[in-house]
């Protein structure tokens, strides 16, 4: 039975931490961010078409039909055949699970190990500190896109290298942003509180730094997943990606764009537009999950 | 051996008009001068044709060196019309059975620094092709594994002795990779100083190479040729990627590219220059091939290899990709129209070659299936490259598809592909081309040989060297062909190397570039002497 006391502390703590139901936070997530809710809407569909895949694709996205190579649109091609005769929409609805795979899988493993890194960086300080945030300084030096193309370069082509190319650069970045949020909580005095309770090193920065980092590990990891997504695009573009006949974005503006582009535009405009409205998406998803997390910007 | 010369006429004759050359025929008075601006889609390793096997030197180079012969300019597509470059006369017949071929050299040649060209030189170069010292590499020197020695016997006279009579040899010695160097250079300065210098007799001497932009070659005017060459100069414009070629020639900053477009970017063009564009198309002396990898199991089953050429559907791969890639024409081992290739009746005895696609995969999935590997995967190590590699890579998953294997491709950079390929051997099937220059097919098809340098599957076949052997010994035509059929079938059926479809060049250029006539291989014809600029 519970006490007065104890239903009155009860109710108290329930007032200060102003628990919300989850719909009435989405709604007010799309009043207070509408640009960021119609990027959610364009993630949701991309997210849904990836799942869904085998069942809204009208054909085999792989499958060659050489009697239908190039056609316009038409009602069995709602966007045209490429030139191998596959359907361009059933690739495009696939390619999101491409994109997707990869997007998802490079980010949260790239944030992930970013996270533990950045986080460990900053409650061991030292020397340490010193030499993990120079070879954090090392691979930041690069930009993205030359890193992820040294990494395909040395691991070579292929889903699994493309999502090490991908990941790869993530890291520092996530770590740099997480160490200096980390900065600040290892001073709190709960952290010596718990040193002197005799916890592992290990459990103080798993249990009781990474949980009070979050807030910035959510922000990079939405904008990791637009990043990995035009990354992929990019790479595989370059034909450095994903290989034929895997469905893909990227791949299907390097296939078509350079000698399509004039005869049979659909082959290369539908592909861009699918890569651009993901990056899009994110991008507008990313930066309201910022603007809701960000105490700073939500107070503003 | 010789070469079947009953056939030369109406070869000549079927590939002229094969070949599309009624335009070229026209008798036009050349005009002098002017520049010739041409894009070139690869690199330059080195300036040594005698180490290297790639269009991405041969284009830019070619024209800064003569040969001893080479193919007719004015009859490129013929496979046996061969004249004088620094030799006298006609090309000289084989003298005791075949196996001597005395050349008179001209005492009219100078080069580019100055020095006059003599039998000494030709000696020397044709030395350091045919016996290298060791270290020294020589790309085609299994093409004169007939050739006995080489001497000057007169003042202006070179001597070539044969082991035995081949009728590959003259057209080894065609071959547009032979430059001619001066004795005084390799002597001075080494067997690799051609690899980064240039001193030939071509028409065009060297005036500069800005690497990864240009190379640019002015008139040589102590040219042998009299009256020759017509151009001021040429700069050989690199671009890498295709779109840039084609955008150089539709924004008329470059007026040919001399490798082959696919048939889009040909209508294209035609369709925004209309009659600016000129297009000659030809068959052309290359194929794609799948090679198993032998040395892994299960490809060194005949049952396996078999089937993954059961299931290619060449004649609808014909009609299909014709329309999107550089390739077109079904063949065997032997390039197509050539006397001793297959005829289409022949052809289609030969597994992987009958019209009943739904037998042939029938069959195929029943050998997989009696191999023990019903569910096959493999790894496809392809090149980056588009045409048509990438294209008919994908094709040829396709068609692997349909009889339940399940291929994985691996498009690798040129340099990996390579190593992959050629050194690590780490594939399960790999793509690999046959690409000559002047067809000569007793040479060619030396890589479906287990023993030959350039042939990857890893395997001895003694049935089929031995073959081969009976084939560089056949005396008569007649035999030459029938050998040909023996070595084909065992080939083909053993399908150590599985043939896909020969590649068809399509060359659109300005309308204004004049006197070039295309060939039956993109190293040919290439040493711009009768160019000529009609603005």
């Amino acid at each position: 039975m519970v006490t007065t006391s104890e239903a009155r502390v009860e109710a108290q703590f329930e007032e200060l931490t102003d628990k919300k139901p989850i719909g009435a936070e989405v709604r007010e997530f799309m009043r207070k961010q509408p640009l960021g809710t119609f990027g959610a809407a364009i993630v949701f569909v991309m997210v849904f078409a990836a799942i869904f895949a085998d069942i809204i694709a009208p054909h085999d996205p792989v499958n060659n039909s050489y009697e239908h190579i190039l056609q316009p649109y038409s009602a069995e091609y709602l966007l045209g055949t490429d030139q191998f005769g596959r359907d361009i929409l059933s690739r495009i609805i696939y390619g999101a699970r491409t994109a997707l795979f990869v997007g998802f899988t490079a980010a949260t493993i790239g944030a992930i190990t970013g996270l533990v890194l950045g986080v460990a960086s900053a409650y061991f300080g030292g020397r340490f500190d010193l030499i993990f945030q120079r070879i954090m300084d090392i691979f930041m030096a690069f930009p993205l896109i030359i890193m992820a193309l040294a990494v395909v370069a040395i691991f070579g082509t292929g889903i699994q290298n493309v999502i090490i190319a991908i990941t790869i650069p993530f890291i520092p970045r996530c770590a740099r942003v997480v160490r200096s949020s980390a900065l600040a909580i290892r001073e709190i005095p709960y952290i010596d509180a718990a040193r002197a309770n005799g916890f592992s090193n290990s459990r103080i920065i798993l249990r009781h730094m990474v949980p009070n980092v979050m807030a910035p590990f959510l922000i990079m990891i939405t904008a990791f997943v637009g990043q990995a997504i035009l990354l992929e695009a990019s790479l595989s573009y370059l034909g450095l990606g994903v290989q034929e006949p895997t469905p893909a974005w990227g791949l299907m503006l390097q296939g078509g764009a350079e000698e399509y582009a004039e005869s049979a535009p659909w082959v290369a405009i539908w592909p861009g537009v699918a890569v651009s409205l993901a990056v899009f998406g994110f991008n507008l998803f990313g930066d309201a999950v910022r603007d809701t997390l960000d105490p700073k910007l939500r107070s503003q | 051996m010789k070469f079947p010369r009953k056939f030369a006429v109406p070869v000549a004759a079927g590939l002229a008009l094969a070949f599309g050359m009624a335009d070229a025929a026209k008798a036009e008075t050349p005009k002098k001068g002017g520049v010739l601006n041409f894009v070139v889609g690869s690199k330059i390793p080195s300036y040594d044709g005698h180490i290297e096997g790639t269009f991405g030197m041969i284009h830019p180079i070619r024209p800064f060196y003569s040969t001893l012969i080479r193919v007719n300019p004015d009859n490129p597509s013929s496979p046996t019309d061969f004249v004088c470059d620094l030799c006298v006369g006609e090309v000289p017949k084989g003298e005791d059975g075949g196996t001597k071929y005395v050349f008179k050299i001209r005492d009219d040649v100078k080069f580019h620094d100055g020095t006059p060209l003599t039998a000494d030189d030709i000696v020397a170069t044709y030395k350091k092709i045919i016996f290298p010292p060791e270290g020294i590499a020589s790309a085609r020197k299994a093409f004169f594994k007939m050739v006995e020695s080489v001497e000057k016997t007169g003042p202006n006279e070179v001597t070539f002795k044969l082991k035995f009579p081949s009728g590959s040899f003259i057209p080894s010695v065609a071959m547009p990779f032979n430059f001619v160097y001066a004795k005084k250079d390799l002597d001075e300065h080494g067997y690799t100083w051609h690899q980064k210098n240039v001193n030939g007799t071509g028409a065009f001497s060297f005036v500069q190479h800005q690497p990864g932009s240009f190379v640019e070659g002015k008139k040589y005017d102590g040219y042998h040729h009299k009256g020759k060459p017509h151009l001021d100069g040429f700069k050989a414009i690199s671009a890498p990627k295709m779109a840039l070629r084609l955008q150089a020639i539709r924004g008329d900053r470059a007026a040919i590219e001399f490798r082959g477009f696919p048939p889009k970017a040909r209508d294209d063009l035609k369709k925004a220059l209309g009659d600016k564009i000129t297009v000659q198309e030809s068959d052309w002396n290359c194929i794609l091939l799948a090679t198993p990898n032998q040395r892994r199991k299960p490809f060194d089953d005949p049952r396996v290899r078999q089937a993954l050429s059961l299931a290619l559907d060449r004649w609808g791969g014909s009609k299909y990709l014709s329309k999107i890639a550089i390739v077109k024409t079904p063949g065997g081992v032997v390039f197509p129209n050539h006397p001793l290739a297959a005829t289409k009746e022949e052809l289609q005895k030969l597994p992987g070659f009958g019209t009943d696609l739904k037998a042939n995969r029938e069959k195929a999935k029943k050998l997989l299936k009696e191999a023990g590997v019903e569910n096959l995967k493999i790894q496809f190590n392809n090149r980056g490259v588009d045409q048509p590699y990438k294209v008919v890579g994908t094709w040829l998953i396709d068609q692997w598809k349909q009889i339940g294997v399940d291929a994985e491709q691996q498009v690798n950079p040129s340099p990996v592909f390579y190593d992959k390929l050629r050194k690590k051997f780490d594939f399960d099937v790999s793509i690999d081309f046959n690409c000559q220059s002047v067809v000569n097919p007793i040479a060619d098809v030396t890589k479906f040989l287990g023993s030959a340098g350039n042939n990857y599957g890893g395997y001895k076949d003694e049935k089929l060297e031995a073959i081969y052997d009976k084939l560089l010994r056949a005396e008569t035509e007649e035999e030459q062909r029938k050998i040909m059929r023996e070595y084909e079938t065992r080939a083909l059926t053993q399908a150590h190397l599985i043939p896909t479809l020969w590649w068809y060049k399509i060359n659109p250029h300005r309308s204004y570039v004049k006197g070039w006539k295309i060939a039956p291989s993109h190293y040919l014809n290439q040493h711009l002497d009768q160019v000529w600029i009609d603005k």
